[in-house]
């Protein structure tokens, strides 16, 4: 019987496993640092895929605990995919509920922040309406327009400073982030993803816009969420940041 | 609000986002984006990439970790904030809606 | 692999200036779990808009389980292998609608249960299946050192004629549990002279052919890795008539 590929899995990612039988180093000596090469590829390359994705988060918590934090998480959580551009979904639900990292709450929500750059640098490319068919329009009509959004654009939600801790870490001499709840929406203008920080009311005009809802109804929920909604900041973030793509009226 | 003073406010919103657009780069030149990306910019947005090739850093051993201090975490002073925030809503929520 | 943005970008730029070699690292052509139908979509995709000169992929498996290791497994050289190996060619030269090569491995261990050797498993796929190989000099000199083998010995029994591309490389030196050289392919350091060797005489049966230097990790300044290329360019003019 030759070492099945289930039983070469198992081994390569437990370290306390034996080495598989059947292996050979050709002169039928022991072969346990020859398995350990692959199990050390299949380690090192995935803790290294982890900091090169969360650039943010290593930093943050710094490469020594990555490095430990990424043996817990690939046990539970190998790649599901060959495309490596897309691996460590889970890590930001594997950071939250980690009880070692409680203390430090906002973790999750910065890694789907750092995950969504990524999706958005990644995702397929758009042509942006020209800004001046909005002043073409009379606001009553595009308040009935459902909008369609770039497939690079994406808003996130969250109770954390995370605009201001992205910046801290990325940005030199960025001040240091304050205790604020804050959205943010991700634009692609060409091909480098910019986080923006957003203005109250203004995560639930553009959920409301991807959930398929008019400029006009979507405006009524963002006035319901924070009556001092201003549609000005959000709209001329979507224009400038290229994330406009269509506009339909209702009817 | 009334639907003649939403006509009025989103009018204004949409010439007072005209103006900011149009001072901005509106059309950012894609021709000069086939490079790579200055550096720190958003370089780091593309993630991991595959390689072909193995690794001779040895590093395997251990499933067993503590937080050491060794990042900027501390140096951010962020306290737990969990209850001060009038949010609504869930991230989740939201992101289950959003294009993959 | 992605969507858009500046990789394909810059992808779609370089391909209308150069011919583009497709080397492909995610489809674990040698595993016992049917093929990626996903991943095979993709790489359909891939090929038919960028026409590249070259696609190629590696006699290995990366995945098992639904879970991707990232790495390139090594398999015994067995008649189901072979014929497991075979049948994923075959599933992805019709997909794609055209030929690929495949590459010999980097090997740090073997299977007792092997019945072929690398190079006779490899000249029985192209055989079965039509596909050519991607020859890289330097995995040959990797495995030969790590199983006590002789490289000159394994070009001299290579189905050499099936050679569509050739890669070179840099490796790292570690040792086994006996002491014994084990050699890790690791795209991070200058080709060595023995292998630069193998290349000649690699090149002087084939003729001249694409040849790559893979550098990949810790990669130098231009012009140290500018420099590789030059000596893999004259190597190829020795043989150019």
């Amino acid at each position: 019987m030759t070492v099945s590929q289930a039983h070469f899995c198992d081994a390569l990612l437990d370290p306390a496993q034996p080495v598989p039988d059947g292996l050979t180093d050709g002169n039928g000596r022991p072969t346990t640092r020859r398995f350990n090469v692959y199990r050390n590829n299949v380690v090192v390359s995935l803790t290294d895929a982890l900091a090169t994705g969360f650039p943010v988060i290593t930093r943050v918590l710094g490469r020594e605990n990555i490095n430990g934090l990424a043996r817990l998480y690939l046990c539970d959580n190998p790649p599901d995919s060959p495309l490596m551009i897309r691996f460590g979904k889970n890590f930001p639900d594997f950071l939250s509920n980690l009880p070692q990292l409680a203390h430090l709450g906002y973790l999750g929500d910065v890694a789907r922040l750092e995950l969504a750059l990524r999706r958005s640098y990644h995702a397929a490319d758009s042509e942006a309406i020209d800004p001046a068919t909005l002043g073409k329009m009379s606001p009553e009509r595009l308040m009935d327009c459902r909008v369609t959004l770039a497939p690079a654009a994406n808003v996130l939600r969250s109770n954390w400073p995370i605009h201001g801790i992205w910046r801290f870490n990325t940005e030199q001499n960025a001040p240091k982030p304050v205790p604020v709840a804050q959205d943010v929406l991700i634009t692609r203008p060409g091909f480098d993803p910019v986080p923006y920080a957003l203005p109250p009311g203004a995560a639930t005009w553009l959920a409301a816009l991807w959930q398929g809802e008019t400029i006009g109804a979507a405006y009524d929920l963002a006035l319901d969420d924070h009556p001092r909604f201003d549609l000005s900041a959000p709209l001329a973030l979507l224009l400038s940041g290229q994330a406009l793509i269509s506009l339909t009226p209702k009817d | 609000m009334s639907t003649t003073v939403k006509t009025i406010a989103v009018a204004g919103a949409v010439a007072a986002a005209m103006a900011a657009t149009s001072s901005s780069v509106s059309a950012q030149s894609k021709e000069k984006c086939y490079g790579v990306s200055l550096a720190g910019q958003n370089d780091c947005a593309a993630g991991p990439g595959t390689t072909c090739a193995g690794t001779s850093t040895v590093d395997y051993q251990g499933n067993a970790w503590t937080l050491v201090d060794a990042g900027t975490c501390e140096s951010m002073d962020l306290p737990a904030m969990a209850d001060g925030t009038e949010r609504k809503g869930s991230l989740s929520a939201l992101e289950r809606d959003l294009p993959a | 692999m992605g969507d858009g943005g500046r990789p394909l970008a810059q992808l779609r730029s370089l391909s209308e200036r150069f011919p583009i070699s497709v080397h492909g690292v995610g489809l674990s052509i040698g595993g016992e779990s049917p093929l990626d139908e996903a991943h095979l979509d993709r790489l359909a995709h891939l090929v038919g808009w960028l026409k590249p000169a070259s696609f190629s992929e590696h006699l290995a498996w990366s995945t098992h389980g639904g879970a991707f290791f990232n790495d390139l497994l090594p398999l015994p050289y067995t008649a189901d292998t072979l014929n497991r190996v075979a049948a994923h060619i075959d599933q992805v030269q019709e997909r794609l609608g055209r030929r690929m090569l495949l590459e010999n491995p980097s090997s740090y261990l073997a299977f007792d249960t092997s019945t072929w050797s690398e190079t006779d498993f490899l000249a029985e796929l192209c055989r079965r299946t039509g596909c050519g190989l991607l020859l890289d000099v330097n995995n040959v000199f990797v495995s030969a050192t790590n199983l006590g083998t002789s490289p000159q010995a394994y070009i001299d029994a290579y189905p050499l004629h099936e050679v569509g591309e050739i890669h070179v490389g840099g490796h790292d030196e570690d040792a086994d549990d006996a002491g014994a050289p084990l050699l890790i392919d690791n795209h991070g350091a200058p080709v060595i002279d023995p292998v630069w060797r193998l290349l000649d005489i690699v090149l002087e049966r084939t003729g001249p052919k694409p040849v790559l230097v893979e550098w990949d990790n810790d990669v130098p300044d231009w012009p140290v890795l500018g420099a590789e290329a030059e000596r893999a360019q004259a190597a190829l003019s020795r043989v150019q008539a």
